[in-house]
């Protein structure tokens, strides 16, 4: 029971709370560039879900298994960063081969999110806060379920923004950045949930 | 010489990293809660591009070309690693500051970017005055948005309160949404700055702003920089 609960608080405080994008910063490239429609938007969050919970269990086993027995914690970042980028290119050549479906709804995702900080920002904050291959895989899961919330909500302001009357130079970027900002500020009252 | 003031002016105006080509967003929004935050992170992201830049561009001639992306990658995070080593030893108090900002400087797509478009192609001296400039150009821009965060959000420069008595610090300035307004606000200058030129006809096509306006085919920059190519694969594949 005990073990639920903690998980449950690590869900609700990495997706809601500690959000990855607006209030940690990382993974902002997806989240700015690929938020013009709720569709891509979701099809984005949903090939993050699934590489961060991946890349999640992957990197904790090494760490449990290979880095920390042989005292080498120090070679996270160099191991870690190469892990992941394999992993994400090893998940979309299987996905090629062999889930054609899921490939046409994800693999165009894929590529963009190889190097993206939120993958590895996941794997570093894993080790950091000393979680188990189990908390760390739900801390994974719950961190790109923020994203995926952030990006879709993003894109579904930016569509009913997109006629608006606003002044030349605010069009584009600090039009959406504005509104990020106001999302960020919405979700700090997130902050008396815990 | 003069090769090496050139590539310095490059990175510090003609091409600064984050006011004209808006790349390393991330760090450049989260550490930015103070100047001497941003100072720190900037000038420990310069030692990094300039060492990585010297060594790449020493060993440009050995690294086979299709495996030339993990090679760097590797390069970079040795950098970073050693430099995480040395902060936590000799600036304790930055290191706690920055935390999980300082491995992510591998992921910072100005390192990558240049290893790629610089330092691969060009020789030693050259490279590490790349580097310089365009880490210098990241500090400078990094410690003026942390400057105007640290005055507005806490009537700060430096740790030292300048504003007067009567200046009610805007809190919000030096929380997240803040970061983003700030970012809102320059990137308005800059499209500004962009409609003046084209107006006038100079070249602005050097003025970007980062992923935003192409993310889903950005695969030659940065941020989806692959280890090897699929397409390479599936042709070795077939050939068998």
């Amino acid at each position: 029971m005990e073990q639920i609960k903690d998980l449950l608080i690590i869900l609700i405080s990495s997706s809601l709370v500690s959000n990855v994008v607006l209030s940690q910063f990382l993974g902002l490239c997806p989240f700015l560039g690929v938020s013009k429609k709720v569709e891509t938007a979701a099809g984005m969050g949903g090939a993050v879900i699934f590489v961060i919970t991946l890349a999640s269990v992957v990197t904790g086993c090494i760490y449990k298994f290979l880095l920390a027995p042989f005292d080498l914690g120090y070679l996270q970042t160099i191991v870690f960063i190469l892990v992941i980028a394999a992993l994400v290119q090893f998940v979309e050549m299987f996905l090629k081969r062999y889930m054609d479906g899921l490939y046409q709804a994800l693999g165009v995702y894929l590529p963009l999110i190889t190097t993206n900080c939120a993958v590895l920002g996941v794997a570093l904050t894993n080790v950091q806060k000393e979680y188990g291959i189990l908390q760390g895989t739900v801390n994974g899961f719950a961190t790109a379920l923020g994203f995926t919330i952030a990006i879709v909500i993003l894109a579904g302001l930016r569509e009913k923004m997109e006629w608006n009357d606003i002044p030349e130079s605010f069009k584009g970027m600090p039009q959406v950045l504005l509104t990020a900002g106001l999302m960020a500020i919405a979700f700090c009252g997130f902050a008396g949930l815990l | 010489m003069n090769k090496c003031v050139e590539r310095l002016w490059n990175g510090l105006v003609k091409e600064n990293p984050t006011l004209v080509l808006m790349l390393g967003m991330c760090p450049t929004l989260a550490v930015t809660t103070s100047a001497i935050n941003g100072l720190g992170m900037g000038l420990t992201t310069t030692v990094v591009l300039a060492l990585s830049n010297v060594i790449i561009s020493l060993l440009r001639k050995i690294i086979p070309d299709k495996i030339r992306i993990p090679a760097f990658i590797v390069i970079i995070a040795s950098f970073v690693t050693i430099m995480q080593l040395l902060l936590q030893a000799y600036l304790p108090s930055l290191y706690a500051a920055l935390g999980i900002y300082i491995p992510l400087i591998v992921v910072n797509c100005i390192i990558l970017g240049r290893a790629e478009a610089y330092a691969y192609k060009n020789p030693v001296l050259p490279s590490l005055f790349d580097g310089l400039g365009m880490g210098l150009g990241f500090s400078i821009a990094l410690t003026c948005i942390g400057l105007v965060r640290e005055l507005l959000g806490g009537g700060e420069v430096f740790g030292i309160h300048v504003m007067p008595q009567a200046f009610t610090p805007i809190s919000i300035f030096k929380l997240a949404p803040g970061a983003f307004f700030v970012l809102a606000v320059l990137t308005a200058i800059q499209n500004k700055v962009k409609i003046e030129g084209a107006k006038k006809g100079k070249d602005v096509s050097k003025i970007q702003s980062g992923c935003n306006s192409d993310c889903m085919h950005c695969a030659d920059s940065g941020c989806s920089k692959r280890l090897i190519e699929i397409d390479e694969v599936e042709e070795i594949k077939e050939e068998k």
